[in-house]
Formats: structure tokens, C-alpha cells, sequence
């Protein structure tokens, strides 16, 4: 009876009482959605990489490292002489390993030397592999795989030719436009730096260098007239990330690779140094979640605002109701049983329409932006603010309920 | 006695200085059907309101059924009120958003221990007897004209069969026609369920409904 009561007294006042119901699904859309976007945007950000133990560079900050290795931002402190990784790779705890030689650019991409380990075994997200939307991994020296952001932006398909440019401007002046390199696969969006990437093969890095500084002496080599003058060593390389054999021997390799006496190296761990860089884009969220909160309790102060006036108009319903016998606090939960109604019956709106949403943008923001979104809103962050708003309300509504609970103990008393 | 009041004075905070009541002695028998009239402002519904527990005397004693109002404390007189007292006034006797059956039940969950399925079917009998169409019973009370109104605030009133009823000027909002019929219907349903009516009006034409006929002024004597 008391929910009937609650219920139809608001469908009684349908013009203020919707509107205000308005304002709390649009705050709830908003918490939520900032919510989901944050947590989204953060396991995104922490599945940039995934299934690499290990990734070792030249000593610097973990930081660094780990932009320059996996987001390529920034710039290596120093190489990695090949000897050395080999020797790192020779240990019986290594499972697999990618070489990773940074340096080059086209068109303010960043290329990436590598060998096929790369497409074997880098993995993103929950463990996902890399896929080709077309074309295959590269085989010859002079072969090139397309991030699909390169792609998309540069219009590239397979068998297009591109020229790299040594550092990283767009309007580079050294141009290795003596040894184009032919487009052989393009690879499936991945919402990760991968997709902004162009993969070679370190021979291609090496053999588009060896004419560097000397001028156009090895002209041999672009032809491929002479296989065997591809250099099957490179000299160095940037970075490498490892795959150990057993979870259990990663403390291990890092310790080793740390008091390597050959070279000065750091081994990381992905995970970690993910922490850490989103640590300091928590500020961020902070600010996202500051605003969120501030939609909420304007939502909530005009809840407050609209059960006050009705409380005005509400003198015929205390006569009654105190007449009936119904005590003070019977109204003052009434206030509060409709302030909860229209907090759930926003949930449910707000919670709805952001599902909605969601599973609308849900294809062309990954397609786009590789941003991927899950539509599952009911995670126990979402719950809680649920829990929150909930609360604000029935605190919000405690004015409201304050002043009938007082007008009705003080009704007959004039 | 069903209702005796000893020695009653009340007033006003905001008028502290007027007594609007000042009653020696006054009692009504079980069973009896009293009309209490007066001019406006004699203070009629105070009376009223001290009956039912909705107002507290500054001195004197209030007993109803051999209850001490004025010893209960305010959670008390509510649920005393609920149980035992049904009130029908001149206007603004129903939730208007509600319908007849839900304003019946609304009324009867604040009285103690009754079914609820029992409760609809005596809502029913209510509104059969008081010739309330069933088509009615489920439109918000404030689609209903004002003397359908005033029959289902009989029924509202009387569900939970209280022993004393309260009637404050319940026929000033009617018609000749409907008054004499809500009059009808109301003291019917009275005599039927031996309730103790007190019902006040300025209008002596409804006298020949009443067993004692009284004006306020008789046994209330105002201060200055």
C-alpha cells in the first residue's frame, strides 16, 4: 500500500517529476558512462602488451623503456649489440623472443625492424594474437606489414611501395628512397600502438642502412640480385621482448639480464611499468570523475528541489493521512520512498540508454579509434555508484522529508 | 460513557490568551447520535480534533472507551486514533490519486491487525451499501462528483469498524438530494455497525437524524 501510495502520488505530478527523473538518468548515463570508459580505457591501456614476460633494453628508466619499446614514444638511450641477445636468448628459460629495431619513420609512423616472432608470438588484450586483414607476414628483406591506422590514413594496400626516412619527422631530408619496400600484409585493428606501426625485416633496417654513410655503393642489394649479400647478422638492435618457458623463472632472467657484465641492460616487466605509466594518467580520471560527480549532485539538489515544492502542495495529504492515524514519519518515508522510486526508475532509464549506446558506438569506435568497448555495465564499480546515487538521493530528499515530518506533527496545532 | 471529557480547557499557542475550550463536563453514551452545531469559528472542530487524539489539552482529562487520551503520547493517540476513530469531513476526505478501493485499504493499514484480503472484501460490502456503482471504484477519487465522494469517505471511514465515528460537516458541500442521502446511507450504516456518532453542522434542518440535538455553546463556556 505504502508503494502504491509513493508510486501513483508521483504519477500524479508527472510534469516536475518527469523532468527531474530527466536530470537523474542523465547523471546516472553520465557516471556510469564515464565509469565504463575509464575502466574500458584502462584495460585497453593495460593490454597494450600481453604475453611478454620480459622486455629488455638498453639501462634507462623502466618508463622510457617501455614507451619507446611498445607505445614508440620517445627515444632509446643506446642499442642492444646483436651478440648480446643472443646470448640472452640462448638461456634454457627462454621460450621465444622479438627483436625490436627502432629508428625509422614514413610519414611520422614509426617503423619497426623485427623478424616473424613478432607475428607469432606478440599478443594484446586477453591474449590475442596479431591478424591480417590481408596479405601475410613479410619473408623477403624488402617486405613491409601495415599497422591498419597506417593503412587507413595513407590509403596503402597490399603491393603499394614506400620509401622510409631515417629519424622520425614527417619532412625528413634523409629519405632511403633508394630501397623502397613493397606492402605484403596489412594487419586487423588492435586498439593498441601496433596499429600505428609499420613492421619490416631487420635485414630490410640493415640493408636500407648499408649504403649509409658511405653513399650508393651497395646498390646490390635492392635488386636482391645477390641474396647472399643481405646481411644475415644485423649489428644491433633496439629492444627485445622475451616469452619465457615458466612464469616462475621471470624474477630469475630479469636478475640475470640486470648484472649482465657484457652490456649495460634492464629487463621489465610489462605489467609493472603499465602500472606505473597509468598511475600517472590518474590524474585524469580524477578529473573525469570530479565532473561526474558534480552532474550527480545537481541531478540530486533538484530532486531535492522539486520534492520540496511538492511537500507545499501535499496539506490535504497530511490532513488525511494523520487523520487516518498514519504518524509523522509515515510521510516523512513517503518523501523519501519517492525520491528512491525516481532514483531506480533513473537507473534504469540512464542504465538503458547507456546500453544502448554502447552497443551502437560499440563497432565504430574500435573500427575507428580501436577503442574497445564492452557493453557489461553491471561490474561492482558500477554497482557501487548505483549504491551512491541511490544515497545522495534518500540524503537529498532528507530536506524535503525534514520539513513534513514537521509539518505534520505540527498540523492541527496551527 | 463512550466518550467523557472532564475539566477540558485548549488553546491556541499562537492565541494562548483566548480559551476556545472550556468544558466542565461532557459525555456521550455508546450508541448515541449527537449533533453538535454552532456558528463558524466556536471552535467545533477543535473539539473534534481533541477527540480524536489530533489536538492535546493544556489541562484535563479525555477518555474514549475508557482510555485516558491525554495520558497517551503522540505514536499512541495515532494508533489509538486508527483503531478506533473514523472521521468524515466536508472536503478532502480521499487521496485524490487514489481510487475508492485503494483509499479504503490506504485507511485500514494503519489500524491494527487485519487482513488484507478480508479488507477489500468488506471495502466491497462498503461500497455496495453505500451505492457506490463498481465501474467508480477503480477511477481516482477526484474523478468522482462530490457526492460519491462523501459516500466513499463513509467507507474510508468506517472499514475499520471503529466504535466512535466523527463527522465534521461531511453534508455542507451537498445538495438537498445528496445530503439527505448521504445522510440516510451514513446513519444506516451507524445503526447497523451500533457506532457512537458525533457530527457537527450549522445546519439544524438535518436535526431529525439525531438522537440529541445540542448547541456547542451549552456545555462549552468561553473565555476572554
Amino acid at each position: 500500500m505504502f508503494l502504491t501510495v509513493a508510486s501513483k502520488s508521483l504519477l500524479n505530478r508527472k510534469g516536475s517529476v518527469a523532468m527531474t527523473l530527466m536530470a537523474i538518468s542523465v547523471a546516472i548515463f553520465v557516471l556510469l558512462g564515464i565509469e565504463h570508459v575509464r575502466q574500458q580505457a584502462r584495460d585497453s591501456f593495460a593490454s597494450t602488451v600481453s604475453g611478454v614476460d620480459l622486455i629488455v633494453g638498453a639501462k634507462t628508466g623502466s618508463l622510457n623503456l617501455l614507451l619507446y619499446s611498445v607505445f614508440r614514444i620517445g627515444s632509446p638511450t643506446d642499442n642492444i649489440r646483436w651478440e648480446t641477445y643472443e646470448q640472452v636468448v640462448a638461456d634454457p628459460a627462454v621460450a621465444w623472443a622479438i627483436p625490436i629495431s627502432l629508428g625509422d619513420s614514413h610519414e611520422g609512423y614509426r617503423v619497426v625492424g623485427t623478424t616473424s616472432a613478432y607475428f607469432d608470438h606478440f599478443s594484446y588484450g586477453k591474449k590475442r594474437r596479431l591478424e591480417f586483414t590481408s596479405g601475410a607476414p613479410f619473408e623477403g628483406t624488402f617486405d613491409a606489414v601495415l599497422g591498419s591506422e597506417v593503412a587507413k590514413t595513407l590509403g596503402y594496400k597490399i603491393d603499394s611501395e614506400i620509401v622510409l626516412a631515417h629519424g622520425l619527422a614527417t619532412t625528413s631530408f634523409s629519405l632511403h628512397d633508394n630501397k623502397p619496400f613493397t606492402v605484403v600484409g596489412i594487419l586487423a585493428p588492435t586498439g593498441t600502438p601496433v596499429d600505428q606501426t609499420i613492421h619490416v625485416p631487420l635485414q630490410g633496417i640493415d640493408a636500407m642502412h648499408s649504403d649509409w654513410p658511405q653513399g650508393p655503393a651497395n646498390l646490390a642489394i635492392k635488386s636482391g640480385a645477390e641474396p647472399g649479400a643481405t646481411p644475415a647478422k644485423p649489428e644491433s638492435i633496439t629492444a627485445f621482448m622475451l616469452g619465457l618457458k615458466s612464469k616462475m623463472s621471470i624474477f630469475g632472467v630479469q636478475r640475470q639480464i640486470n648484472d649482465l657484465k657484457e652490456e649495460p641492460l634492464m629487463a621489465i616487466l610489462p605489467g609493472v611499468a603499465l602500472a606505473e605509466l597509468w598511475q600517472m594518467v590518474g590524474l585524469f580520471e580524477d578529473v573525469l570523475r570530479l565532473i561526474s560527480a558534480l552532474v550527480l549532485l545537481a541531478a540530486v539538489l533538484g530532486l531535492g528541489a522539486v520534492l520540496l515544492s511538492s511537500v507545499r502542495e501535499r496539506n490535504q495529504e497530511i490532513h488525511l493521512l494523520r487523520i487516518l492515524g498514519a504518524p509523522p514519519y509515515y510521510l516523512f518515508l513517503l518523501i523519501e520512498m519517492e525520491a528512491v522510486l525516481i532514483a531506480l526508475a533513473g537507473m534504469l532509464i540512464g542504465g538503458a540508454s547507456l546500453y544502448v549506446a554502447l552497443i551502437l558506438v560499440e563497432d565504430a569506435l574500435f573500427a575507428n579509434f580501436g577503442l574497445y568497448l564492452e557493453a557489461d555495465l553491471l561490474t561492482l564499480e558500477g554497482l557501487s555508484i548505483l549504491g551512491a546515487v541511490l544515497l545522495s538521493a534518500i540524503v537529498a530528499a532528507g530536506v524535503p522529508s525534514v520539513q513534513i515530518y514537521t509539518a505534520a506533527s505540527r498540523y492541527f496545532e496551527r | 460513557m463512550t466518550i467523557e471529557l472532564h475539566g477540558v480547557a485548549f488553546s491556541y499557542a499562537n492565541d494562548a490568551t483566548k480559551s476556545l475550550l472550556n468544558i466542565d463536563h461532557w459525555s456521550v453514551a455508546k450508541g448515541e447520535r449527537v449533533l453538535v452545531h454552532g456558528p463558524s469559528g466556536s471552535g467545533k472542530s477543535t473539539l473534534l480534533n481533541v477527540m480524536g487524539g489530533l489536538l492535546t489539552c493544556s489541562v484535563g482529562e479525555v477518555t474514549l472507551l475508557g482510555e485516558r487520551l491525554d495520558r497517551m503520547n503522540a505514536r499512541q493517540r495515532d494508533q489509538f486514533r486508527a483503531n478506533h476513530v473514523g472521521y468524515v469531513f466536508q472536503r478532502f476526505n480521499l487521496v485524490p490519486y487514489l481510487n475508492a478501493i485503494e483509499n479504503i485499504e490506504l485507511a485500514s493499514t494503519f489500524a491494527a491487525g487485519k487482513q488484507r484480503s478480508s479488507v477489500r472484501e468488506e471495502a466491497t460490502n462498503l461500497l455496495h451499501s453505500l451505492n457506490v456503482i463498481p465501474s467508480d471504484w477503480s477511477k481516482p477519487t477526484s474523478h468522482l462528483s462530490m457526492g460519491q465522494q462523501q459516500r466513499v469517505a463513509i467507507a474510508r471511514a468506517l472499514i475499520n469498524t471503529p466504535e466512535i465515528l466523527i463527522a465534521d460537516e461531511p453534508t455542507s458541500s451537498l445538495d438537498a438530494e445528496n445530503r439527505d442521502n448521504f445522510l440516510r446511507l451514513l446513519l444506516g450504516l451507524v445503526d447497523e455497525k451500533n457506532t457512537t456518532l458525533v457530527f457537527v453542522s450549522h445546519d439544524l434542518a438535518i436535526a431529525q437524524y439525531f438522537t440529541r440535538v445540542q448547541a456547542l455553546s451549552e456545555f462549552n463556556k468561553e473565555h476572554c
